[in-house]
């Protein structure tokens, strides 16, 4: 990511990150399934100051007709973001990056749902970014595959992500949008834990092939925290006060 | 007999081993995994979840509820609450003599009309096929229409009927639950109506706690303090 900038110190030489946290430390999370009462299936997601509220709809009627698969249903995704969730005022429209990052959602979803089982039907995410700090497609990931399991889309697994990353040399959990912005490398990581899939993996920034694959490993380690918090969240919604 | 019950979400494991997966359940290597959430039930030979939530997806016999949306010249369209709309073919209630010419559709069932059905024919390939050619079956004449969620179903039905049987002595009402989540609720006296519209209301919302049937039988009798 563009500018690097020496001025700020974003590894401590205790191993404490510009926001405090630890090399190996997720920032805080709170995972909420439902919410919304129009939707088919919602879900809330505060990923440090990442705000996202994703909706699902379906499965259902496909429109336009011709978009729809006699096979299987299809899956759509929408990534947006607010025009008030970044400093400056974001023009509403779909920009380049949400497209792309709408696409990469989709594809990070797709081996996860079954829509084999609905065909000629759609199932609509849409998910609506409120506050943005970095790492906004993992937070979105995360809770458009709890939104799923709320509106009871039948699915092989969850999918969990996370962004790990090269700072100062030293591979870390969970960039932030300091880190992305100053750091050497950002690579989100999207997993499937119980079949122990990768669904996502991008890289931004260059790697020595060790530690790509240190980075990968701390990802999938940061997704099954992840994981635990996204069960965490349809156990309150679904099984509450009943206990297990 | 179902034991080892357990709150399962998507990906979870229910058990592994040499059994036959049923509903909302994959076979994956050798485990059996979970793909909504739900309760899982391990039966002697098979293993399937209960769902906790989804849409309803039509199965062959199905009762369901079912409103008119449109119609063309041979069939009727129904809205099913599905992601598939319910076609009803015209010979069905014309009878195997239907004329496109001599019958007019809409004489019999118009827009916005309340049917019970049952579903004749479905597959992945063609839209749900339902007929209404048989006992209790037909357009519904009188009565108020009450959504739940299809998840419910059975819980508002209870183990062999006890939940539906007693709303239904409680209040002298006739209630048509219809698999797909829609119930109509038809009784003659306006106390009866509305205290059976509540009862089902308050199966959909506390579908999970243990004792409803008591609490139901409190509200049916008026110790209701809610």
């Amino acid at each position: 990511m563009g500018g690097r900038d020496a001025t700020m110190v974003l590894l401590d030489e205790n191993g404490i990150r510009c926001d405090g946290r630890k090399i190996d430390e997720p920032r805080r999370i709170m995972i909420k399934a439902g919410g919304l009462k129009n939707a088919d299936g919602s879900a809330y997601i505060e990923f440090g100051d990442n705000k996202i509220l994703v909706g699902v709809f379906g499965p259902r009627d496909v429109h336009p007709k011709h978009m729809s698969n006699t096979d299987t249903g299809i899956l759509r995704v929408r990534y947006h973001m607010e025009p008030f969730s970044v400093g400056e005022r974001k023009r509403p429209a779909p920009s380049r990056r949400e497209i792309e990052i709408s696409k990469v959602i989709k594809e990070a979803l797709e081996p996860a749902v079954m829509l084999e089982k609905f065909p000629r039907t759609a199932v609509d995410v849409f998910i609506e970014v409120l506050q943005a700090d970095g790492g906004t497609r993992c937070a979105a990931l995360t809770a458009a595959s709890v939104a799923l399991a709320d509106a009871g889309i039948p699915m092989r697994d969850m999918v969990a992500a996370i962004a790990s990353g090269k700072v100062a040399d030293t591979i870390i959990l969970d960039v932030n949008n300091e880190e992305d912005q100053a750091g050497q490398a950002d690579m989100p990581v999207g997993y499937m834990p119980s079949l122990k899939k990768i669904t996502l993996l991008q890289l931004d920034g260059v790697l020595t092939p060790e530690e790509y694959k240190k980075c990968v490993d701390v990802g999938v380690k940061g997704c099954e925290l992840v994981y635990e918090l996204q069960k965490k969240a349809l156990h309150d919604k679904y099984f509450g006060n009943r206990g297990d | 007999m179902a034991d080892k019950r357990k709150y399962v979400i998507p990906g979870d494991i229910v058990t592994s081993g040499p059994f036959r997966p049923e509903q909302n359940v994959i076979l994956e290597g050798n485990n059996i995994i979970a793909t909504a959430v739900g309760i899982s039930e391990i039966y002697d030979d098979s293993v399937k979840v209960i769902p906790l939530t989804g849409k309803y997806l039509p199965k062959i016999n199905d009762l369901v509820i079912g409103k008119v949306v449109s119609h063309t010249s041979l069939s009727w369209e129904l809205d099913i609450n599905s992601c598939y709309i319910g076609f009803l073919p015209a010979m069905d209630v014309f009878g195997r003599d239907f004329s496109t010419h001599a019958d007019e559709l809409s004489s019999k069932l118009k827009t916005g009309d309340l049917v019970a059905a049952r579903i004749a024919n479905f597959d992945r390939t063609r839209d749900p096929l339902i007929t209404i050619a048989d006992r209790d079956l037909g357009k519904i004449d009188d009565g108020v229409l009450v959504k739940i969620s299809t998840s419910k179903v059975p819980r508002l039905i209870g183990k062999k009927g006890s939940m539906i049987q007693m709303i239904e002595m409680g209040t002298n009402a006739a209630i048509t639950i219809g698999q797909n989540g829609w119930v109509v609720i038809s009784c003659e006296t306006e106390e009866g109506l509305s205290k059976a519209k509540k009862a089902v209301e308050m199966v959909n919302e506390k579908a999970h706690i243990a004792n409803l049937t008591d609490l139901i039988k409190d509200m049916l009798d008026g110790k209701d303090e809610s």
